[in-house]
């Protein structure tokens, strides 16, 4: 492994993949992807590809877990064992249970969960190819998976990452800057409302960076907010033509 | 990981927060008695209890001899685990870690990792091949709130009190000689959780305030007051501006506390 050697910012103020400081990867969206899910939604960000499903609002099993007043959110955040470079036992990790769990607490404000007492709302997410900011790229395609189910929600959440790689700002760590950078801070927005529904951060920042990071985040939330609603309305204006 | 609150209490603590008080009598930014202990537990390399409040929270390390990790060949382990033991509350119940035991942990991993509270550089004896490994475990004796910054706390403070064997490497084995010396430790985090309760920020919830709150956000300061680590909980939101606001104020505190301590 190569420690250090590379510069991941260069003399022009480019990083690894051509990108500036403050573009985003290329994003595709797909909603709809899977047939028996109540709803679901693709990404690709970078060489990141996740698929996330919901089922649901369904029946809750163990029936004890149940709640009076409220529907129980579930969510699984999956990597594939194929999705990493060495491969990952497909066991979940620390890691991931973690993940599921600020995943799970990003997406509950904007769902109305009042709405349906007594059930469960169950969002898996499988990522099939790592590439940094997975956690970020999965709400952002869980939200649109939710919505896609007609789940009531308040507004889509949508998440992307900050950090800093050789003293910038950048936006959208892939992998590489994850890895080697000083510091990395995902965060999921309710873009209409303008709250933050997940934030986290490591590594070293001062206060001051910390803040030009949120902004930037929250930049670049708002930018694949707007592929985001492209990609809903999508799916409900094409017509696919049936063949016999 | 809910007990039962009733409704008046719910009420009380909502409408005390919108004043600016608290149902305990602190301010809001205001942390319960902190008291530390050290080296309590003779057959760990290092100890120590925290109290803060009635939340009490006790921390071991162990240090063996180990593998270091393939991308750090010439770097120590180390490695943070936390057990909700069933004594510490009624909603504790035996068995595997649970997602709010390992949340715990890796909150707490990442303020010490993060901060590079200790030179992992110095726990290596052959690169690539032997490493000193440091096993952190947080121990929750009893769950009265706020367990992230006691566990943070504490974790740090047994780390303070932690020994290793003095070594020398003869021919390519290892010689333990008799004797400890101190961990390597260079920095001192510290982490401060915030609850919003009624759209206000509150420092250090206790039991009820947590049963009530709308959300949480932890943050951990290093020496400089640089932003180390940061997580977020529970299933509501933060504005941008509280979020600066917890960024100003848990500065502060973690440096009080740093003081405090004589950090």
């Amino acid at each position: 492994m190569s420690q250090k050697t590379e510069k991941l910012i260069d003399k022009k103020g480019l990083r690894l993949d051509g990108r500036k400081p403050d573009e985003l990867r290329p994003i595709k969206i797909e909603v709809g992807a899977l047939s028996n899910a109540d709803g679901s939604a693709y990404i690709e960000q970078g060489k990141n590809k996740i698929l996330a499903a919901v089922y649901g609002p369904r029946e809750l099993h163990p029936k004890h877990m149940a709640l009076p007043d409220r529907t129980v959110l579930r969510c699984r955040y999956h990597m594939a064992p194929f999705s990493v470079q060495e491969r990952k036992s497909p066991a979940p990790s620390r890691r991931e249970i973690e993940l599921s769990k600020v995943i799970r607490e990003a997406l509950e404000p904007s769902i109305f969960l009042e709405y349906y007492p007594r059930t469960a709302i169950d969002v898996f997410i499988e990522v099939l190819q790592a590439d940094g900011g997975t956690r970020c790229a999965s709400i952002t395609a869980a939200s649109l998976a939710l919505a896609d189910a007609g789940v009531p929600m308040r507004d889509l959440v949508v998440a992307c990452a900050a950090g800093k790689v050789d003293d910038t700002v950048v936006l959208d760590l892939m992998d590489e800057e994850d890895k080697a950078g000083t510091a990395d801070v995902p965060l999921a927005l309710m873009p209409n409302l303008n709250v933050i529904t997940l934030l986290q951060m490591d590594g070293i920042l001062t206060p001051e960076e910390f803040e030009k990071a949120v902004n930037l985040a929250i930049e670049g939330c708002k930018k694949i907010y707007a592929m985001q609603k492209e990609a809903l309305r999508a799916k409900y204006v094409s017509v696919k033509e049936v063949e016999e | 990981m809910s007990t039962v609150i009733t409704r008046v209490k719910q009420r009380q603590i909502a409408q005390l927060i919108a004043k600016g008080k608290r149902l305990d009598g602190r301010g809001l930014t205001d942390y319960r008695e902190i008291k530390v202990e050290q080296g309590i537990i003779e057959r760990a390399e290092g100890s120590a209890r925290v109290c803060l409040g009635k939340t009490e929270v006790m921390v071991g390390t162990k240090i063996e001899i180990g593998e270091p990790f393939p991308d750090t060949p010439d770097e120590g382990v180390l490695t943070v685990n936390a057990e909700l033991v069933p004594l510490a509350s009624p909603t504790f119940e035996p068995g595997p870690p649970d997602e709010n035991s390992i949340e715990l942990a890796r909150i707490v991993d990442r303020g010490i990792r993060e901060s590079k509270a200790i030179d992992m550089g110095k726990l290596c004896i052959e690169p690539g091949k032997k490493v000193f490994v440091i096993f952190v475990d947080v121990y929750v004796l009893n769950h009265d709130g706020n367990l992230i910054d006691a566990s943070a706390l504490a974790a740090m403070a047994a780390l303070l009190n932690t020994k290793m064997p003095k070594y020398e490497v003869e021919e390519g084995e290892i010689k333990i000689r008799p004797g400890y010396t101190q961990i390597p430790i260079r920095r001192h985090p510290v982490t401060v959780t915030f609850a919003k309760i009624n759209e206000k920020l509150v420092v250090d919830p206790w039991l009820d305030e947590e049963q009530v709150m709308d959300a949480r956000l932890s943050i951990a300061f290093d020496d400089d007051g640089n932003i180390c680590a940061m997580q977020k909980g529970g299933s509501g939101y933060f504005t941008q501006k509280q979020v600066f606001e917890a960024v100003t104020i848990g500065r502060e505190k973690a440096d009080e506390i740093r003081k405090k301590l004589g950090w």
